[in-house]
């Protein structure tokens, strides 16, 4: 039998849990033996199962224990990694979640799921060191309108539709987590200025403003929707400046 | 931040894992090296990559690779291959090693150490991919033998002789894994000592060391699991010092990746293979005399 074929077909039986272990592949008896070819399955399950218990604690703890890991398995059966790099899997996990017929009873499950992988996303985000506001002002004051910002390679911005950030922080730590005390929409920034994750509930001005920074709009541009609403930019921009989002900035050139 | 590359003393040394890199940094306790997945450390950067360059600072390291695919038909990942490389550049280890175990297929990334038949086929692909592999990385790499639980019906090389020939036609090392020789005789039924005595022990530059789990199979015949979370048997202990005694002391690791204990018992389980090895070696030399 050719290594390739061998390959497939011990690929093909291992990935399917109601087939026999292959004919080629035998215990100590001359033939297939089913519990020794379990354990590669269950190498393979438990493995990547595990992998997305500890990238989703929150979601784990919301549904308990044993749901999650019939929804971990059901995820794990439909979306094999596409690489080595572990740390990379079940960045798709909020979209299954969505998807995920028992689960339906939660609404505001993918959301904390989608944070989770953001704050896993900011944990391996290469390093960058923040700037202060102070490097904001030795720009002459002229330019302030051009200038253009590089967000900390860290950032997530993300908008939920449920309370997923307060739902979020409520279960950090040992405590009996307790209900938001306004179940609404949130917008969140998600990033690691130095060595921590942390997550903010931003004002939604102040995520527009970040959002727009990102994009690559001067702060004038950026500012214009709170110019319209009455606000002041540099409330939200002094913010940013202070959750360590911001690492690089310039004068944009003029066309 | 540079490193020098450092060569791993002949010493026993530990799977770092994030829970004990308090200890480790304070207290910069007396252990020969720190082993790590590199796999655990392709993120781009965080504090994964923090702990490991505060440690790389104090320890020589051994960087172990669970995700090339080796033992496959498939051309080796080269964007894979790179991220090695940029992790070789970056910290210099002592050594660098892998699998011969396959674990990617079209379906994706299996995430296990799936085993191969050993056959002419086989051997050819293996060889190619580590000459691959160290051509890329521009280092001379270890290939790490397996624990099995099936033997594939048209296996045709015994797999001491299919390892030395590897050694043999690529220049590469041999990281034995005495633990993992253990799980492999009992699973199959052949004699683990005679296994030893076939190991062409003159390639090997490192071994590992791990605990194993009891298992039952189809036929009732008790068989181990390779589990990494537990004591290093004392059986497995006893074939490390036959090693011992024929090889010279070697850098030894403890592999104990699932269920970590304490440092304190981590660091006891280092310091108990040093004492079998320095045990060995003794006898080695009275033998000489």
């Amino acid at each position: 039998m050719r290594f390739e074929e061998t390959l497939a077909v011990f690929a093909e039986r291992l990935t399917s849990p109601d087939r026999p272990p292959p004919e080629f592949a035998w215990g100590r008896e001359g033939r297939p033996d089913a519990r020794r070819f379990k354990v590669y399955r269950n190498n393979v399950a438990v493995g990547l199962i595990g992998a997305l218990e500890a990238r989703y604690p929150v979601v784990r703890r919301l549904v308990g224990d044993e749901f999650f890991r019939g929804l971990a398995g059901a995820y794990v059966a439909a979306h094999r990694p596409a690489s080595a790099v572990l740390i990379h899997y079940g960045a798709g996990f909020a979209e299954f979640v969505a998807g995920f017929e028992p689960a339906k009873h939660l609404p505001y499950l993918p959301d904390v799921a989608r944070l989770e992988n953001a704050w896993v996303e900011a944990y391996h985000a290469a390093e960058a060191g923040p700037l202060g506001f102070a490097d904001l002002v030795a720009f002459p004051p002229e330019n302030f309108a051009d200038l253009i910002f590089t967000l900390h390679p860290s950032v997530r911005l993300l908008r939920f539709a449920h309370p997923a950030a307060s739902i979020w922080a409520a279960h950090q730590g040992e405590a009996e987590p307790r209900s938001p005390a306004h179940w609404g929409p949130e917008v969140a920034l998600i990033l690691r200025p130095d060595a921590d994750v942390e997550v903010r509930i931003l004002p939604e001005l102040g995520f527009e403003l970040a959002s727009a920074l990102r994009a690559g709009l001067t702060l004038a541009e950026a500012a214009l929707p709170m110019a319209e609403a009455g606000e002041d930019v540099s409330v939200h921009l002094i913010g940013l400046f202070e959750a360590g989002a911001i690492v690089g900035m310039k004068v944009a050139e003029r066309p | 931040m540079t490193f020098a590359r450092a060569i791993l003393p002949n010493t026993a040394g530990v799977g770092f894992k994030p829970e004990h890199f308090e200890v480790l940094r304070t207290q910069r306790p007396d252990i020969g090296f720190l082993e790590v997945h590199a796999e655990n450390y392709m993120g781009d950067g965080g504090p994964p990559h923090r702990r490991l360059e505060a440690l790389r600072a104090d320890y020589p390291l051994s960087l172990h690779g669970v995700g090339l695919s080796i033992g496959s038909p498939r051309p080796l990942d080269r964007d894979h291959l790179q991220r090695l490389k940029a992790l070789m550049r970056r910290y210099e280890p002592g050594l660098f090693s892998e699998h011969l175990a396959w674990s990617s297929h079209e379906t994706g990334f299996l995430n296990d150490l799936l085993p191969l038949p050993y056959t002419e086929e086989t051997l050819g692909f293996v060889c190619d991919h580590i000459e691959t592999t160290q051509d890329v990385l521009g280092v001379r790499m270890l290939l790490e033998n397996p624990s099995t639980y099936v033997a594939f019906a048209h296996s045709v090389i015994p797999e001491t002789e299919f390892l030395a020939e590897i050694a043999g036609r690529t220049g590469c090392g041999l990281l034995l894994d005495v633990n993992n020789v253990e799980v492999s005789a009992t699973n199959h039924g052949f004699d683990p000592i005679a296994y030893l005595d076939a190991f062409p022990l003159q390639h090997v530059g490192e071994i590992h060391l791990a605990g194993s789990f009891d298992a039952v199979d189809d036929a009732g015949r008790a068989f181990l699991i390779d589990a990494h979370g537990s004591p290093v048997r004392p059986s497995v202990l006893e074939l490390y010092q036959r090693v011992i005694f024929r090889a010279g002391r070697l850098p030894t690791l403890i592999e104990w990746d699932n269920d970590v204990p304490d440092w304190a018992t981590l660091f006891a389980e280092a310091r108990r293979a040093d004492l079998y090895a320095q045990a060995a070696e003794r006898e080695a030399v009275r033998h000489a005399v």
